[in-house]
């Protein structure tokens, strides 16, 4: 029998199904891989107890004949949403030992459908980065290594770092990832697997940690496009409680999963062709055009003329929510509190924060209160919003002549850690392709393509339009079947 | 436009963040190497677009007036709410002395 914690999130759910393993056997193993893992940090908690109890509902469900969705599947959820009982931290000092008493929607969801969790998985301290190396808990190590015989230890990417190291180390067949700026997409791609972050609205944010409230978006990653249809169909729905959910069905994206893209048409964005890019980076690109071809598609060449000012405005726009929604960490209601002796209610609130935050989180706090602020509000985040709109019509425009659009995920391989921390804007730069749906709003995926000169996975995204998870997943099946990824990283930890 | 250390205290200080005249100074250089990036945007012409209010069309819903009609937001769950407060007293959030 193949190795329980190589099967994906289907082949789990059909084996136990088949009465192939018991659920039990399954979450067992991927605990065991968990627990030998440390060396990653992907896990901030680890919850066996959790996935084992489920996995045990999931074997009596089976005798009695009542299965659901996720029967059996043990995942990884990541620490920024809350979990009922199971301390959640965005990864920061000031939520340390903070211990929700409700579950967010998209994880009871997962739950509902008889998932078992196998902990909360490392990320960026709220969200903010892309290398993971924000943690207050310490970096996420990638589980890929260069292939030039060195050992440096690689950015599994962020914010989803912990998800994306986990998937791709085997610790878990999938997770929850939340994608503000490209968190799903960008650290799914340094680590050679698959995420989606649907169109705004399909997830409920109601028990997600905030970032950036208009941008924040839950998605799945995973092994393959198709588990990440079966993970989608389980975390989304209409919620009451989240004013910005959407008020759809949602569609049996598995089911109609589909390679066969005759009759539709690709666009090649023209300004995503950037002067001095990696030339891997074109070629895996250029390989994927050719992949989609053959599955059928017609392609064009597309112009989105606003995107080189996509990251300035999502720059503004993200750390202007950031800053009003982390003002609820104050000391007084749930988190750390600093109070020095004698300080009075400023100085706690100040010296709580001083201390609670990270220097990337302080930063964007300090950037968004300054955009925000008398006398800078319309120069910096009213024009911010409007290029916003502007971003968002070139994709309007651009999807009257294509149905979806294809891109690079990242304008490199992962880099290696503390290569970027010295300098923010060459971090954020490294989000340019995945910004511009975000601020949009658009349902976008990453599936790997193909390895570099150095051995490390790069990562095709496809951008659709709102509501059409189906197409993006289609053409993401259609490269995966033609690319044929199988690299792995191979196991040191 | 560039802002100086005082400007970054006077920011920390809105935003209730204690800093170090060494933090200052460091962030000093971080804001403005931030700050003059995105000013890019001037560049833009947006004469005759709207700010983006919501990025997917939706319609702000009104729900019934029920009280507790969701027992989990609704009321009553004074425990759960101060079960992670990090001073509650007498069923209250407690805070350091506001008035002499």
């Amino acid at each position: 029998m193949t190795e329980l914690t190589n099967l994906t999130v289907a082949q789990i759910r059909d084996g136990h199904r088949a009465g192939d393993f018991s659920a039990v056997e399954v979450a067992e193993a991927f605990s065991a891989n968990v627990a030998g893992a440390k060396a990653l940090n992907a896990f901030i908690v680890e919850t066996p107890e959790h996935a084992l109890a489920a996995a045990k509902t999931a074997d009596a469900d089976r005798a009695a004949g009542t299965l659901k969705p996720l029967s059996g599947v043990p995942i990884g959820m990541k620490d920024l949403f809350c979990t009922n009982g199971v301390q959640t931290t965005a990864a920061s000092h000031m939520l340390e030992g903070f211990i929700p008493r409700y579950e967010s929607t998209v994880s009871q969801k997962l739950w509902d459908a008889g998932a078992g969790m196998l902990g909360k998985l490392n990320l960026d301290q709220f969200a903010m980065g892309s290398s993971n190396e924000t943690s207050y808990f310490g970096n996420v190590i990638s589980p890929w290594k260069r292939k030039d015989g060195g050992n440096a230890a690689l950015a599994p990417g962020g914010s989803s770092g912990g998800s994306s190291t986990a998937i791709a180390a085997r610790l878990c067949p999938a997770a929850t990832g939340t994608d503000t700026g490209g968190s799903i997409r960008q650290p799914a791609a340094f680590t050679g697997i698959s995420g989606i972050k649907p169109t705004y609205g399909r997830c409920s944010r109601w028990g997600i940690v905030a970032f950036a409230s208009s941008l924040d978006q839950a998605g799945p990653m995973a092994r393959d496009v198709r588990d990440c249809a079966i993970m989608l169909e389980n975390m989304a729905g209409f919620d009451p409680k989240d004013a910005t959910s959407l008020d759809m069905a949602v569609p049996n994206w598995e089911a109609a999963l589909s390679s066969d893209l005759k009759g539709k048409t690709v666009g090649i964005p023209k300004e995503y062709r950037l002067e001095g890019i990696d030339p891997d980076i074109d070629a895996m690109w250029d390989a994927g055009i050719a992949m989609l071809k053959d599955a059928g598609a017609d392609v064009v060449e597309i112009s989105l003329p606003h995107t080189k000012y996509a990251l300035p405005a999502y720059y503004i726009i993200a750390p202007a929510e950031a800053s009003s929604n982390l003002a609820r960490y104050d000391g007084v209601r749930y988190g750390l509190r600093d109070l020095p002796d004698g300080a009075g209610l400023q100085d706690m609130y100040a010296a709580t924060r001083a201390d609670g935050f990270g220097a990337e989180v302080k930063r964007r706090i300090m950037i968004g209160t300054y955009v925000l602020s008398a006398g800078f509000y319309d120069a910096y985040y009213t024009q911010a919003q409007k290029v916003r709109t502007l971003i968002a019509r070139d994709f309007e425009q651009a999807f009257a002549s294509c149905d979806v659009i294809l891109a690079p995920t990242a304008p490199s391989a992962a880099f290696g850690l503390g290569e970027k921390m010295a300098d923010p804007l060459a971090m954020y730069l490294n989000d340019v392709f995945a910004v511009p749906a975000s601020l949009a709003g658009l349902p976008a995926m990453s599936v790997p393509a193909a390895l570099n000169r150095e051995g490390l996975p790069l990562g095709l995204q496809i951008i659709g339009k709102a509501f059409d998870e189906q197409g993006v997943l289609n053409a993401g099946l259609a490269i995966e079947e033609r690319a044929g990824f199988t690299a792995r990283a191979e196991k040191w930890w | 436009m560039t802002i100086d250390q005082a400007t970054v205290r006077k920011i920390a200080s809105l935003a209730r963040i204690a800093i170090s005249d060494a933090e200052a100074a460091a962030m000093e250089g971080e804001l403005n190497g931030i700050l003059g990036w995105v000013e890019q945007l001037g560049e833009v012409d947006v004469a005759g677009v709207e700010p983006m209010t919501a990025v997917i069309p939706n319609t702000l819903r009104l729900r019934d007036d029920v009280i507790d009609a969701d027992p989990l937001t609704g009321g009553n769950r004074r425990d759960d709410v101060l079960a992670n407060a990090p001073a509650a007293m007498h069923g209250f959030f407690g805070v350091p002395k506001v008035i002499e």
